[in-house]
């Protein structure tokens, strides 16, 4: 170890190029942790289950203007008419739809009244087809039958007196056993009784960006209201030629509504974390060219100093030094200068998290992405001093002799 | 002597290629990046209407749950009660007053072969269109008299207009909008206020509306309403009950000139809160908030979080390629030493060496901003494709922006070849020669 000496003395006397280097080192160690821990965690908000057999399904809104227009009625035959066209499994009428940003929520609570604690939740009203037309998986308890859908009309204020929760649910209002939410009764508006009757493995909530999105309750209506979602799901792989197929059999049905916005559940999902993944996007961006900025700034003063130091490095060689001990010398060069730069580097990505923390309610970082970066940047120094140290150890001894 | 100095940079600019297109490509990455956060940063926190931001005010009550505030108890709620907005209309206690929210229907074309029409509509006050200054092809809003004497009236977009009416000046004829028959009065010039102030419960860059209808009709269940609905207390049954229940859902802007005027309207607010609190609303401490527009876009948190995010990350973008010119520009001045000191001992003032070099570092400054420049459009063009109608619109370069780049681009290279120059400026004459 006779170098790291030599070396360190050495670096003294160019203190400023050394701690350039190790500054730029200790800024994109800040910048690339934190970016990559950013990433990570948008990644995982957009791969959290939404409960949804996804490559199957699809929507459309049925709009109604006509006046005196029997909405009950026209619900039966258009269900009828879309669970009997071939190829779809299911279909059912829905107030909002899993993703979409738009939807419906209450609060439940464990006794009624005024004052007492309540936890929200997203509301789909459906019927007992639900949970074969989304694809969902009841994991407890039973389905509705078709004797528990009641009829809703526009601004009614009473619920049905069932309900099927998302086990995310029934957890949050059971914390030490959630499957004993089954048979359990709950307060909806208050003071309205409902029991749980089945519980889900998974349905999100319209809203991806709320902290409850787990929390969803199927509720048994089927609404006369004007405006509503059909929510279908096909065989697989027959989606995409079904959608035009139905859209037009129903606009065709009834001159009185207007069908549109027929949507796969699998762009809805792509619109919804469009700004997830386009901030991720931009954040890879980012890492990559600040990682090849530093890794050039490094290879171009490398190749300065080394060319300054031709008649050194001559010398050396001229006095025995190997090849090999003349890239070595560099290596550790930018290994001592990486070290540096590194702890410095990580004092800065905390102190830049904890920022993020307390600005904009992000998660504190872990030590593994910490440790990840700092391997990282260590490798990338040395890949980036390698060329130039090559180039340092080809300096033929005479070069010593020539010039003096 | 300034053109010499500009061609013995241009020459060592040539001569040390690699080591310059470097410098300029970090410095062009860096004020790309910083500046294409910087725009959009910038559109997101623009002032919608700079004319009168001063003297619009959006309405606040806290006419939230006693036991379990709103917004953890930050801000009162973002939207009024039908009760409360209805008092503080008929109450006309501001210069001018507007009651919205959003609607939607479905127009009937008198054409049989044209299909019906889902439109997106804001319920408003006559005052509205004055209010915001909204700007008219044809006719104008509707006046204060047509609210009162609750008259079917209706103002369509540009583009509504142009699907109906081919264009044509349309003020006066009827249209079939869910099965009632409204006489146009106005049609809006393409009008899109970003980010969209006026209503920001949906989304602060949203589209604006197809079609503006009077408030009343909502109430009569002449047109169905959207956007936003948050209710604490359950509601009975219909929608009279709905009508008159806690429930919030629309919003309320004023007009006024002065601070005086808003000191009474405050007063004013503060009173008809106290005097609802009688009839048992309004349990939780007075907290009635009135923001002009700037202040109101700043409490909603407009600018979204990423983009102030990206715009910090991307400054310190630029530090590390700053970092990284400080150092190449170090590395090139001083291999220039033996140079440099025959300079001098020719009789070169350190004045003079100085101004050379910073010239230098200088057109390296001006050529990393035009990079930064392109790459700033590219940029932000990446970005629209990317965040598709989020960002829509909020993507462009004016020639502030254009200026504000190379001015920044040239600033932040001189600064950093300072540190470079003073060295080269130091080096001792005698010793370069000694060793030549």
């Amino acid at each position: 170890m006779l170098e790291t000496g030599l070396i360190l003395r050495a670096l003294a006397r160019n203190k400023i190029g050394a701690l350039l280097i190790a500054l730029q080192i200790a800024l994109t160690m800040t910048i690339m942790v934190n970016a990559i821990f950013m990433i990570q965690d948008r990644q995982q908000q957009m791969q959290r289950d939404s409960g949804l057999d996804e490559a199957n399904t699809f929507y459309l809104t049925n709009t109604v203007f006509g006046q005196d227009y029997n909405i009950q009625a026209h619900l039966q035959t258009d269900l009828h008419m879309i669970r009997n066209t071939p190829g779809v499994i299911d279909a059912i009428q829905i107030n909002a739809v899993p993703l979409s940003s738009s939807g419906w929520s209450m609060a439940l609570q464990h006794e009624p009244g005024e004052d007492k604690d309540a936890v929200g939740s997203a509301i789909y009203m459906v019927d007992e087809h639900a949970i074969n037309s989304m694809g969902l998986e009841l994991i407890a308890g039973i389905n509705f039958t078709q004797e528990d859908i009641e009829l809703r009309k526009d601004g009614q204020s009473t619920w049905p007196a069932k309900t099927i929760i998302t086990k995310a649910f029934a957890e949050n209002l059971y914390p030490d056993d959630w499957q004993s939410a089954v048979g359990k009764t709950v307060y909806i508006s208050q003071t309205q009784p409902m029991q749980i009757i089945g519980i889900v493995k998974a349905l999100q909530a319209p809203w991806n960006g709320w902290n409850g999105v787990e929390r969803s309750m199927l509720v048994p209506f089927h609404r006369e209201s004007k405006g509503s979602y059909y929510f279908i799901r096909t065989e697989e792989g027959r989606r995409d030629a079904l959608m035009p197929i139905i859209e037009k059999a129903l606009a065709e049905s009834d001159k009185e509504r207007i069908i549109r916005r027929v949507t796969t559940v699998e762009d809805t999902r792509k619109r919804s974390y469009r700004q997830h993944n386009a901030t991720n996007k931009t954040l890879t961006t980012v890492v990559i060219t600040l990682t090849l900025i530093t890794g050039f700034g490094i290879v171009g003063l490398a190749i300065f100093s080394i060319n300054r130091r031709t008649k050194q490095i001559g010398t050396r060689r001229a006095l025995g030094a190997t090849k090999r001990q003349i890239m070595s010398y560099f290596m550790m060069e930018n290994f001592i200068i990486s070290a540096i730069g590194n702890v410095i580097g990580c004092i800065g990505a905390v102190g830049l998290n904890m920022w993020l923390v307390s600005t904009f309610n992000l998660s504190p970082i872990s030590f593994e992405l910490i440790t990840f970066g700092v391997v990282a940047l260590f490798i990338v120094g040395q890949l980036a001093v390698l060329y130039p140290a090559r180039k340092a150890a080809m300096i033929a001894p005479a070069t010593a002799t020539r010039t003096i | 002597m300034f053109s010499y100095y500009l061609r013995l940079a241009w020459i060592s600019i040539v001569r040390h290629w690699g080591l310059s297109l470097l410098m300029v490509c970090a410095i062009g990455l860096g004020i790309g990046a910083a500046m294409t956060t910087v725009t959009v940063n910038y559109l997101m926190s623009a002032n919608p209407i700079p004319e009168k931001s001063e003297q619009l005010y959006y309405v606040q009550l806290d006419s939230w749950d006693v036991n379990d505030p709103f917004d953890d108890g930050l801000n009162p709620p973002d939207q009024l009660t039908f009760t409360d907005s209805s008092n503080l209309m008929r109450a006309q206690k501001a210069f001018r007053q507007n009651v919205q929210a959003q609607a939607f229907g479905v127009i009937e074309p008198e054409d049989p072969e044209m299909l019906p029409l889902i439109v997106n509509g804001r319920a408003n006050s006559a005052d509205f269109f004055t209010m915001f200054n909204v700007p008219f092809i044809y006719g104008s809003g509707w006046s204060n008299q047509s609210d009162e004497s609750k008259e079917f009236v209706v103002v369509l977009s540009k583009e509504t207009n142009d699907k109906l009416f081919g264009g044509e000046d349309s003020v006066g004829k009827s249209i079939k909008l869910e099965g009632n028959m409204f006489r146009v009065v106005g049609v809006v010039d393409t009008w899109q206020p970003k980010p969209r102030f006026y209503d920001i419960t949906t989304g602060a860059f949203n589209e604006s509306e197809d079609i503006f209808v009077p408030f009343h009709l909502i109430a009569d269940e002449k047109i169905s309403r959207s956007g936003n609905t948050n209710c604490w207390k359950p509601t009975g049954d219909g929608f009279k009950a709905f009508l008159a229940s806690e429930c919030i859902w629309t919003q309320f802007w004023v007009e006024l000139k002065t601070e005086q005027e808003k000191e009474d309207y405050l007063q004013f607010l503060n009173a008809y809160v106290e005097e609802q609190k009688q009839f048992g609303r309004f349990q939780r401490p007075v907290d009635n908030r009135l923001s002009n527009v700037m202040e109101w876009l700043e409490v909603q948190e407009v600018v979204a979080d990423d983009a102030q995010m990206m715009m910090a990350m991307s400054f310190m973008f630029l530090i590390v390629c700053l970092l990284n010119t400080v150092g190449l520009l170090l590395a090139k001045f001083l291999g220039k030493a033996p140079e440099i000191g025959l300079r001098q001992a020719l009789g070169a003032s350190k004045a003079t060496l100085f101004s050379q070099y910073i010239i230098e570092s200088a057109c390296i400054g001006i050529l990393g901003g035009i990079l930064g420049l392109l790459l700033a459009y590219l940029g932000l063009k990446g970005v629209e494709g990317l965040y598709g109608d989020y960002m829509q619109g909020l993507a462009s370069l004016d020639t502030n922006m254009a200026i504000l780049a190379v001015g920044l681009a040239l600033i932040s290279t001189i600064l950093a070849g300072l540190y470079p120059t003073w060295r080269a400026c130091n080096i001792q004459p005698a010793q370069q020669l000694k060793s030549q």
